[in-house]
């Protein structure tokens, strides 16, 4: 069963098109990179799959069954802007916010919770940093606290949307690192960026999206120039194309 | 007058009203600290003011045909709070638009309505500022019952309003009815602001909302403690500030509220670890800084590289 199938997905926004003809598929033990402009739709194509936004036409199935919020076994990791970082809350209660809605009403952190949140602090090398206000992080520590968050729900399937954006080369390294580990322990990963030295770096599989899909494969099957000034509408000159080639 | 004289008076039969209102105060007080908290961190002041306005033309209502003023002002404060939530749901007009329409016009409903009672501008003045005297015995059950409601849901709740407040996009993703959260903390802000417009008025009820939550935000980081704190605040606020406005015959609801932002000034100065002085003296005397109510950060192992918070 695959992790993420989607077929013929269009969504609009505010009466206009958004994303048309969508059709991506995820299995376990990938690790694939989602790259467009801004306002490519690529944070739009995550919430659809969340069910976070309500879709024109076609269908989005997590692990066989059409999504529901809640109720797939996804983790997500918005971008760092979404969360409010000057709230007075510790770094492991942060993480342990992520499980709010499978501990369910009236319910307090049990052992199980407090397992899982440990085990994600773990991943992020957090545990240090575990009392810590998450007002006191740097941003790649804030970038790790929300992946930990992610991760303390132990999902099979992992969307991130520009989890590099402002991170030094060593954060980098070491969230690709997890990335990679996370999808080789069969899991699916899905991340959006804007890093195409990072994503070339850490994916196996790149998909190029500008409200449709242009291109979707391993990057070095992914050379045709063509294809890059497409999606990014860069001229031939543009120093992308240069990394691109040098990649 | 000496506290002893004060003490006197609370339990003088004569002054029967004095410790209801001190009682209704207090309860007032802590509740609203409690919910403030949620207010500050959300930066909700405003519609905190919104309903405080709202809920005026139901009081009036309830004036004219003399009813319950809490009862009164709470069926209007919930109706504003859910007209705003609702409204505020379509994209083309803002949330504090929308908040500024319904504040001035239910105001003026209000205005409108209390000016049909004859003799009404003694009252009006009751409810604008607040007052001791005239409060019912049944305002006594109904504040202090809606006051163990609004905490009870609050406890019940805490966790998804705290990931409602962190992060809405995530709540969403897990699944947290974010809409009917945000209607059910709209309506607690409602019914905290209007078992304390009794004492404290109209005008002033915003500031026993926001002035002890804001006050303990300064002095913790950490969300329990906070909690704690901004209604032990309000709690103390409230009992000195009857204390001295009526040792001093001078408004209840203002004295209050002076006593509030006092220890709101204060804790801005001179909280342990982010106050104005505090961080001025520790720069001169090249202290480490240190939390009271925290145990001292731990290296950050995992980034040696990182400067220690006491340099950054
Ligand atoms: N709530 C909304 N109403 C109307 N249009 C929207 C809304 N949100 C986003 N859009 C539009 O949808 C398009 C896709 O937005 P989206 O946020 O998915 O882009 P993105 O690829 O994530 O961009 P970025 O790289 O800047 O994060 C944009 O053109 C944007 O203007
Ligand atoms: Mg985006």
């Amino acid at each position: 069963m695959r992790a993420l199938d989607i077929e013929g997905l269009d969504v609009d926004l505010g009466g206009r098109p958004v994303l048309r003809d969508i059709d991506l598929t995820l299995d376990r033990g990938q690790l694939v990179g989602l790259l467009g402009p801004n306002g490519a739709g690529k944070t739009t194509l995550l919430r659809a799959i969340l069910a976070l936004t309500r879709t024109r036409a076609g269908r989005v199935l997590v692990e066989g069954k059409p999504s529901r919020p809640g109720r797939s076994g996804i983790g997500y990791v918005p971008q760092r802007h979404e969360f409010t970082w000057d709230f007075p809350i510790s770094v492991e209660q942060a993480a342990m916010s992520g499980r709010t809605g499978r501990m369910g009403l009236l319910r307090r952190p049990g052992v199980t919770d407090w397992r899982a949140v440990g085990d994600a602090l773990d991943r992020v090398q957090l545990t240090e940093l575990r009392r810590r206000p998450v007002g006191e992080l740097s941003g790649g520590q804030r970038q790790r606290v929300l992946v930990a968050r992610a991760l303390a729900l132990a999902p099979r399937i992992l969307l991130l949307d520009e989890p590099f954006t402002g991170l030094d080369m060593p954060t980098q390294e070491l969230l690709g690192q997890l990335f990679t580990s996370l999808a080789a322990e069969d899991h699916a990963v899905l991340m959006t960026t804007h890093d195409l030295v990072a994503a070339v770096d850490t994916c196996t599989r790149l998909v190029l999206l500008n409200g449709r899909i242009i291109a979707d494969g391993h990057p070095a099957d992914l050379q045709d120039a063509e294809l890059w000034t497409r999606t990014f509408g860069v001229s031939e000159t543009s120093p992308l194309l240069k990394l691109v080639r040098a990649t | 007058m000496s506290i002893t004289d004060f003490l006197a008076d609370l339990l003088n039969p004569d002054l029967a009203f004095l410790p209801k209102a001190l009682a209704i105060a207090i309860m007032s007080s802590i509740v609203c600290g409690v919910v403030g908290c949620y207010v500050v961190l959300r930066g909700m002041a405003f519609i905190g003011d919104a309903v405080a306005h709202a809920v005026f033309p139901g009081i009036a209502v309830a004036f004219v045909l003399q009813g319950s003023l809490v009862l009164g002002g709470a069926v209007a404060g919930v109706a504003t709070a859910l007209l705003i939530a609702i409204f505020a749901q379509n994209r083309r007009v803002k949330e504090d638009s929308i908040i500024g329409v319904f504040l001035v016009g239910a105001f003026a409903l209000g205005i409108v309505i209390i000016s049909q009672a004859p003799g009404y501008a003694g009252s009006l003045q009751q409810f604008l500022f607040g007052s001791i005297t005239g409060i019912p015995d049944r305002d006594l059950y109904v504040v202090g019952g809606a006051g163990l409601v609004i905490l009870g849901l609050v406890l019940a709740l805490h966790k998804e309003f705290v990931a409602v407040c962190l992060d809405r996009e995530m709540s969403r993703a897990m699944g947290l009815p974010v809409f009917w959260l945000d209607i059910v903390l709209y309506v607690l802000v409602t019914l905290a602001v209007v078992i304390s417009l009794q004492t404290i008025g109209t005008i002033l009820v915003l500031a026993l909302l926001i002035t002890p939550a804001a006050a303990a935000r300064l002095l913790t980081d950490r969300l329990g403690v906070m909690m704690l704190l901004a209604p032990m605040i309000g709690g103390t606020s409230a009992t000195v500030g009857l204390y001295l406005s009526w040792s001093y015959d001078t408004p209840v609801g203002g004295t209050i509220v002076l006593v509030a932002t006092t220890v709101f000034l204060t804790a801005w100065l001179l909280a342990p670890r982010h106050g104005l002085l505090t961080k001025r003296w520790r720069r001169a005397s090249g202290q480490e800084p240190h939390d009271l109510t925290r145990p001292p950060p731990l290296p950050d192992l995992a980034h040696p590289q990182d400067p220690s918070p006491a340099v950054r």
